[in-house]
């Protein structure tokens, strides 16, 4: 499975809880811009959280992810611009006044304190009796599925469970905001893959606003409500994943989320809602301009078609619009993620899904195939904007 | 010979270095006045096994008065190097950029370039009667006539600080170098304030470092020689300096030997006192930076 957004169905109960609880949002930023000498590293950036939900920040390294969640923790004040936490502004509040916790990227859990001390020091802090911390350390230790790990030092848990005190650490305070700086990427992928369902699993738990910073695209996809994509210090879009995958905005988010063929290429002419655009290797595709990019003949644009969306036939003939002829170059097989690399008779090489059952019918490189896409599915972007 | 031999001799010949310095300086000197100081002298040239030397120490009062003084101040100033060079150490490992790094460094190391008797000296030179901060009070008229302000104690913690200085903030600074910087951080997320953090996670993080600094430098201070001479003047009362009495001024080699044992088993004592009340080790602190 690739980075599939979650299910419609609990898609339906976010949207009524944003309407009800519309009023009071966690976390609201407005118009924050925060300089590093010359270097603008975020730029004028707004949005609001609704209370309860998952919200992912999502861009490359380097994009101002990390500046703005340390700015949202204290850590770093913004040049300008509001940061306010359950409607109340926090700009002079210190970090230990901020009722928002971090897991960090290298989670910081404490090598001196064992499991139950690390966990109980945010509890000491505020200055809870001791009684208090025994239950509300074991409670959040059941929450997080892990009752008997109280006793033991840091450095005799593995990878996940040290993932979960890191956040049961922080839960424990019950935090307005959770936010979580790129905690999977130290893991191995198997226990990432996982840890990404039981994230999930616990934002639903806890009922907590989860603010999640990651350069994954498959992590925010599959665990977000929504997605904030961050370029250059930007907000480029904020949306459900859905939206994100089928709706970009800009020529970055259309190429930064999921897998897409990417072309440059020229307008050769414009037909109502469709478009039709001369690759600069020569092929010719028909697409649709991406929402709100207005195109004309002769503009040049880059185009971007979502593998799975091609449709490949084998032998010569060409099946309805958008048709084009080329040769297997190479198959890399994984599995249900398995690509043809087709070689177009332009030279060009797109990227196809291909389901392989290891019968006699699979493709083969060298392979006469067909591809074709349905214009609906491309989409193009008028070049030089968001690159 | 094949190559497992020629492995084994390699790592022999390496070692040889190590070894000779541990056998020939270390290890015969000491069984030899290991054996020395068990020896009395009951006549001229004629000597009997027997431990009256070290009953000597217990029975003169003299001598472990001097011992505990010895040992008090010098806990003064291991308490005093760990105070100044904490905040120094914290400053260089984790506030410091990268080139200030190196320069601190430099600047901490600088004092060891002198030998250790001109930077007494320095000290006379400021300290005396006729010395400059003497010289300076007077001049401003904050006093009417020359100050001493030397041969006192306050001028040898003074002057030992100084000299031990680095040995706490090499260790100090390199334990805290290791931590991570979020680890602090995160110690303010969950709601900790500058003296929480400091007291909950700097501290018990820097530890190791604390303790094998704390080590060194009560160490180097309870055998130092020539600083409590040269700035706490004749009287001084340093227990080295009742050793070099016995060995030099008294000729008794015996009683010496016997001393130099009690410093030894009285010293590593007092380390081991404060590694128990620590919690810590000796493989989890000196050995490990």
């Amino acid at each position: 499975m690739r980075g599939r957004p979650p299910t419609c169905q609990h898609n339906a109960i976010q949207a009524g809880r944003h309407v009800t609880d519309s009023a009071v949002s966690d976390l609201e930023c407005s118009n924050v811009c925060k300089n590093f000498g010359s270097v603008q590293a975020v730029k004028d950036v707004s949005f609001e959280i609704p209370s309860g939900s998952f919200f992912s920040i999502l861009g490359p390294s380097g994009c101002g992810k990390t500046t703005l969640m340390r700015m949202i923790a204290g850590f770093e004040e913004p040049d300008s611009g509001d940061i306010s936490i359950k409607g109340r502004s926090v700009l002079n509040v210190p970090p230990n006044r901020r009722n928002v916790k971090m897991v960090f990227q290298h989670l910081a859990l404490f090598p001196m304190m064992n499991v139950f001390e690390n966990i109980a020091y945010g509890l000491r802090c505020i200055g809870a009796d001791r009684d208090e911390i025994k239950r509300k350390v074991q409670d959040v230790l059941n929450r997080v599925a892990l009752p008997d790990v109280g006793g033991r030092e840091i450095h005799q848990l593995s990878g996940g469970q040290k993932q979960r005190i890191a956040i049961a650490r922080c839960m424990v305070l019950d935090p307005d905001v959770l936010l979580l700086d790129e905690p999977l990427g130290a893991l191995d992928l198997k226990l990432r893959e996982a840890m990404k369902i039981e994230l999930k699993l616990l934002q639903h738990q806890f009922d907590t606003t989860f603010v999640y910073i990651t350069h994954d695209q498959s992590e925010a996809l599959v665990m977000s409500d929504r997605v904030a994509v961050m370029n250059n210090g930007r907000f480029e879009q904020i949306g459900s994943p859905q939206d994100l995958y089928h709706h970009p905005k800009t020529a970055f988010v259309a190429g930064f989320v999921g897998d897409s063929n990417r072309w440059t290429g020229r307008v050769s002419a414009v037909q109502g809602e469709e478009v039709m655009v001369e690759t600069d290797g020569g092929m010719n595709a028909r697409c649709r301009p991406g929402e709100g990019a207005s195109v004309a003949a002769g503009d040049t644009v880059t185009l971007f078609v979502r593998p799975e969306f091609v449709h490949l036939t084998q032998g010569r003939e060409a099946l309805g619009e958008n048709s084009l002829q080329g040769r297997v170059d190479n198959l890399l097989f994984n599995g249900a993620n398995s690509r043809a690399l087709v070689r177009m008779g332009s030279g060009e090489l797109v990227e196809v899904d291909v389901t392989l059952t290891g019968g006699a019918d699979d493709v083969k490189p060298t392979d006469d195939v067909a591809l074709s896409w349905s214009a609906e599915n491309a989409i193009c972007f008028p070049s030089g904007e968001g690159r | 010979m094949n190559q497992r031999d020629a492995r084994r001799l390699s790592l022999i010949l390496l070692f040889m270095p190590f070894a000779l310095w541990i056998v020939l300086l270390i290890l015969l000197p000491h069984i030899g006045m290991g054996v020395l100081s068990l020896r009395e002298k009951i006549a001229p040239r004629q000597y009997e096994f027997g431990f009256d030397n070290y009953i000597e120490f217990f029975t003169e009062p003299i001598y472990w008065h001097i011992m505990a003084r010895t040992a008090v101040m010098s806990l003064i100033v291991t308490a005093l190097a760990l105070v100044i060079g904490f905040p120094v150490s914290y400053y260089i490992a984790k506030i410091a950029g990268p080139r200030t790094r190196g320069a601190m460094f430099m600047f901490c190391l600088i004092p060891l370039w002198v030998s250790d008797l001109i930077r007494a000296f320095g000290w006379i030179l400021l300290l005396r009667e006729t010395g400059v901060i003497s010289g300076v009070l007077q001049w401003t008229g904050l006093i009417s006539e020359p100050i001493e302000l030397l041969y006192n104690d306050a001028a040898v913690i003074v002057g030992l600080v100084y000299t031990v200085m680095l040995f706490m903030i090499v260790p100090l600074t390199s334990t805290m170098d290791g931590m991570d910087d979020s680890m602090i951080e995160a110690g303010y997320n969950l709601g900790g304030n500058g003296l929480t953090v400091l007291r909950r996670i700097i501290i018990p993080y820097a530890m190791p470092g604390i303790i094998s600094g704390s080590i060194i430098v009560f160490m180097l201070t309870a055998g130092s020689y020539l600083t409590p001479v040269l700035l706490g003047g004749k009287y001084s009362s340093w227990f080295t300096q009742t050793i070099y009495d016995q060995f030099i001024t008294r000729y008794n080699w015996e009683s010496g030997a016997a001393f130099g044992f009690l410093l030894l088993i009285f010293t590593s004592l007092v380390v081991w006192i404060g590694l128990k009340l620590s919690g810590q080790s000796l493989s989890s602190t000196v050995a490990r930076s």
